[in-house]
């Protein structure tokens, strides 16, 4: 089988993930953050991991790449700050993004002390 | 066919996986046509995505002309598989930790600028367009 192949699978569990998520968390800027945290923790301990590239293609490119998303967040975090929420909006930005690379970080540091 | 028939329910789970399916191909595909040190790939897919789902969400605003299986297939199928915040993020942290630290910082500003305004100018479009 085509290597890409995983790529594909991986981001059909991805995408599914990120949808049942997001119909179980109230608020879709809530939800879109918990993704892209968790996400980010599964692809930091992805690719610290020992393992070979079939896996990083379909758990870390294809499943971890489409449980997180950006547009969603850019899309959400500019509706915010047109409905006058300027400081949601900042903190939504820092938040995505403080929280997903403090997670990057402890995933790959998780699989590290192992 | 009742709502809670099986099909019904299952009907849009396959539009998503579908999405998901195509959308994760064709990032990989743009990221495996830019390689290099600096993740261009991730750029380009964040701000055209974003791009794209600023026409698709706002188009519901001002023309909501598309079905609602439409949005399901694009939006949280294809566009949020085909961009992603995890890749950014672990790229990010890897430049930060290499020999330009400055890139981590030039990456986050570049996705989130290309991000943003891509929203932006997706919904001039879908403004235009109505």
């Amino acid at each position: 089988m085509n290597p890409v192949v995983y790529v594909g699978l991986g981001g059909v569990g991805g995408a599914l993930a990120r949808h049942l998520v997001g119909e179980r968390i109230e608020g879709a800027t809530l939800g879109t953050l918990a993704v892209n945290v968790l996400g980010s923790l599964a692809l930091g301990a992805v690719l610290a991991a020992p393992v070979g590239d079939v896996v990083v293609l379909a758990l870390g490119t294809g499943f971890c790449g489409a449980f997180t998303t950006f547009s969603s967040f850019a899309f959400e975090t500019v509706r915010l700050f047109e409905t006058g929420e300027r400081r949601q909006a900042l903190v939504n930005a820092l938040g995505n993004l403080v929280g997903a690379l403090a997670a990057v970080w402890l995933g790959s540091t998780a699989v590290s002390l192992v | 066919m009742p709502d809670d028939h099986v099909l019904t329910r299952l009907e849009p789970l396959a539009l998503v996986a579908l999405g998901g399916f195509v959308g994760a191909l064709a990032r990989h595909t743009v990221a495996s046509m830019l390689p290099g040190t600096v993740p261009w790939g991730t750029l380009a897919v964040n701000g055209l995505g974003s791009f794209a789902l600023g026409v698709l969400l706002y188009e519901r605003h001002f023309v909501d002309g598309l079905s609602a299986e439409t949005r399901l297939i694009v939006g949280t199928g294809f566009l949020s598989s085909f961009t992603t915040y995890s890749t950014f993020a672990a790229e990010t942290a890897t430049l930060a930790g290499g020999t330009m630290p400055i890139l981590a910082v030039a990456n986050v500003a570049g996705n989130y600028g290309v991000g943003f305004v891509g929203v932006l100018c997706g919904r001039w479009l879908a403004r235009w367009l109505s």
